[in-house]
């Protein structure tokens, strides 16, 4: 009774859009679909909609092979990253107009609709028009009108991709509770999304794309926590994980002539050359750290991001404060060994401070 | 510097209304003259230079057998002509756009923007090329000097028009529309007729007016592929000029020949000037 891709692959032209992914969705469960722009996920959500015909593999779903039905009858629902809702109808006409076109009684359309304009908090808009509707509330109606429809499997591309920011923090706290409120037990929730701070909040089964191919699959604390290898942990990170190239011996961690002593994870590595991952976040202030050189300082919110540059590389630390830098400025650093992670230079995890290995 | 600009603007606007404006005030005090009024001298004021007459008004409608040149006949065919050449053309015209902004043709080397251009280069050509060509075609299925042999050749000249301004317009038309109107349930004639098209009208309307404006002043086609037996407005116009101008009742008839197209111009400024045909969708 799963949602099954086999192997799917589509290349309208020069470069995969989607390379051989293969899935099982389980019904009542929430699916991300993690990866940057043009990594395919849009392709594939398309993909499971009907809306694109793969060049290989295949779909099944019910046991039926998904890719001989045509959209219109496959029962699933897509919201997309635009807001794209029907203009010339009002807000309730736009949730009716799938019900309608499945024929179901006046009375049941009615308790579906204002069911679904309750969850979506669009109770009092029925009449008016979209035009007339911010960005958010528009989402609120492509949302509220897959709802209603109450299909077996609901597909929301970026959904709040083009939503502010304030706007963004709170419509992703309400799908939280429209996704365990408003959804049957038996539907399939795919959220795609560039955004791991979605992912990890949204807390369902991860898989990460990249060009196409899936890197990993898992839950998003795994991912979190033992990304497979070095794209993943970029692609799982915002900001991207910063990586540094180095090498072990048996009392260091060299990189950049800064010496660092080995964290207990790294005791049974092997002594050689490696990429260590540390995230932005365990990057500290600290008189008595290392030297780096400002390139950029940006204030987000409460925070601040500093961009650093060492020798060859360049990193990004995450400082929660808002402080005032000066570009050019040197400032001392301090990294948490602790939280090292290493690849290898295949770009494989090697090991990670939650005892994740990638064999 | 400033209130020199202001000048010259009101200035320019000014001599370019009189500009436009005067010759149909000239026509319309010309259609209430009489022989004597127009030919003696220049007269400008009714009542005070001349005696104003129906009398160029009174012959477009009076059949010629009375001395007059009957208009109304005329009036009509083109009407026929244009409005049902116009719906064909749209109805088609708004088709093939659709097809050419959705789907993706290959033919050879021919893409879409190739059909497109081979609709538009249509009316790139000089109607004189054509002239011939239409001339032995009708003959030959027997539609020459008849209504439906004319709105077959202007379904020719008139459906480029439509397809390239429905392409244009439904280039802007987000596909992600079509493609939600499908995963709602509809298959692509539902979601054509129930999504698209409802969201098109103000295209519509652009793409039917413009039909209307060129079916209407067409002068040449008709004029060739015309004899006796039918005979549209803009020949039967030009016409009345024969030895003696009669410029009384040919001022007249070109207003009423010119008074739809005004009307049509206004409803299409009244969309252009509220911005309803690009922001359709935003």
């Amino acid at each position: 009774m799963n949602l099954i891709g086999d192997k799917i692959s589509y290349k309208p032209d020069e470069q995969f859009h989607l390379n051989d992914v293969s899935f099982n969705f389980k019904k009542g469960n929430l699916y991300t679909i993690l990866g940057r722009t043009l990594s395919g996920k849009t392709t594939l959500l398309k993909t499971i909609a009907g809306l694109l015909n793969p060049d290989q593999g295949s779909i099944s779903f019910e046991e039926k092979d998904f890719i001989k039905i045509p959209v219109w009858e496959r029962n699933v629902a897509m919201v997309y990253q635009q807001f794209i809702n029907y203009p010339h109808l009002n807000v309730y006409e736009n949730i009716t107009f799938p019900l309608e076109q499945r024929k179901l009684s006046p009375e049941q359309i009615k308790k579906d609709v204002d069911e679904a304009l309750k969850t979506v908090g669009l109770v009092g808009f029925e009449n008016r028009k979209i035009q007339e509707l911010s960005g958010g509330q528009q989402q609120r109606v492509a949302l509220a009108r897959s709802l209603a429809k109450k299909a077996k499997i609901l597909l929301l591309d970026e959904p709040l991709v083009n939503l502010d920011y304030k706007l963004r923090e709170q419509l992703r706290e309400e799908f939280k509770r429209i996704f365990s409120e408003g959804l049957s037990q038996d539907t399939i929730l795919i959220y795609s999304t560039t955004d791991p701070q979605e992912v990890m909040e949204l807390n369902g089964e991860v898989i990460v794309l990249d060009e196409g191919k899936v890197l990993q699959k898992g839950p998003a604390k795994e991912i979190f926590e033992n990304p497979s290898n070095l794209k993943v942990a970029e692609i799982s990170n915002d900001p991207p994980m910063n990586i540094l190239k180095g090498s072990k011996n048996s009392k260091n961690l060299n990189f950049e002539n800064i010496s660092v002593e080995i964290p207990n994870h790294f005791k049974n590595l092997e002594d050689k050359n490696y990429n260590f991952g540390i995230r932005a976040s365990e990057i500290k202030l600290d008189e008595n750290g290392e030297e780096f050189e400002i390139e950029l300082a940006e204030i987000s919110g409460s925070e601040t991001l500093l961009h650093l540059k060492r020798g060859n590389s360049k990193i990004i630390a995450l400082i929660e404060e808002v402080m005032n830098f000066k570009i050019h400025e040197k400032v001392k650093i301090n990294f948490n060994a602790n939280k090292f992670y290493a690849f290898g230079e295949d770009e494989k995890l090697v090991s990670s401070p939650y005892g994740g290995t990638n064999g | 510097m400033s209130k020199l600009y202001t000048f010259l603007k009101y200035f320019f606007i000014t001599f370019w209304t009189v500009f436009v404006v005067a010759p149909f005030l000239w026509a319309v005090s010309t259609s209430f003259k009489d022989f004597q009024s127009v030919n003696s001298k220049v007269t400008y004021i009714p009542w005070l230079d001349f005696e104003p007459t129906l009398e160029g008004w009174r012959v477009l409608i009076k059949s010629p057998a009375k001395g007059g040149v009957d208009i109304v006949e005329p009036y009509f065919n083109s009407i026929f002509v244009t409005c049902t050449a116009s719906l064909i053309s749209i109805v088609l015209g708004t088709l093939a756009a659709y097809a050419l902004s959705r789907f993706t043709f290959k033919a050879g080397f021919v893409r879409n923007n190739d059909i497109t251009f081979f609709f538009i280069s249509q009316r790139i050509m000089p109607p004189i090329v054509l002239s011939i060509p239409f001339f032995i075609f009708l003959s030959t299925i027997g539609l020459l000097d008849s209504l439906l042999g004319l709105v077959v050749v202007y379904i020719v000249l008139l459906m480029p028009i439509a397809v390239w301004i429905m392409v244009d317009f439904f280039n802007r038309v987000p596909k992600e529309l079509d493609e939600t109107a499908l995963i709602d349930g509809c298959n692509p004639y539902q979601a054509f007729y129930k999504v698209v098209l409802p969201n098109s009208i103000p295209g519509l309307i652009v793409a039917g007016m413009f039909c209307i404006i060129f079916g209407w002043i067409d002068f040449f086609f008709a004029f060739i592929l015309t004899f006796t037996e039918v005979q549209l407005l803009p020949v039967k116009v030009v016409a009345l000029n024969s030895s003696i101008t009669p410029w009384w009742s040919l001022s007249a008839s070109a207003l009423v020949s010119v008074a739809p197209l005004i009307i049509v111009a206004f409803i299409v400024e009244r969309y252009l000037s509220k911005g309803n045909l690009s922001g359709a969708l935003k």
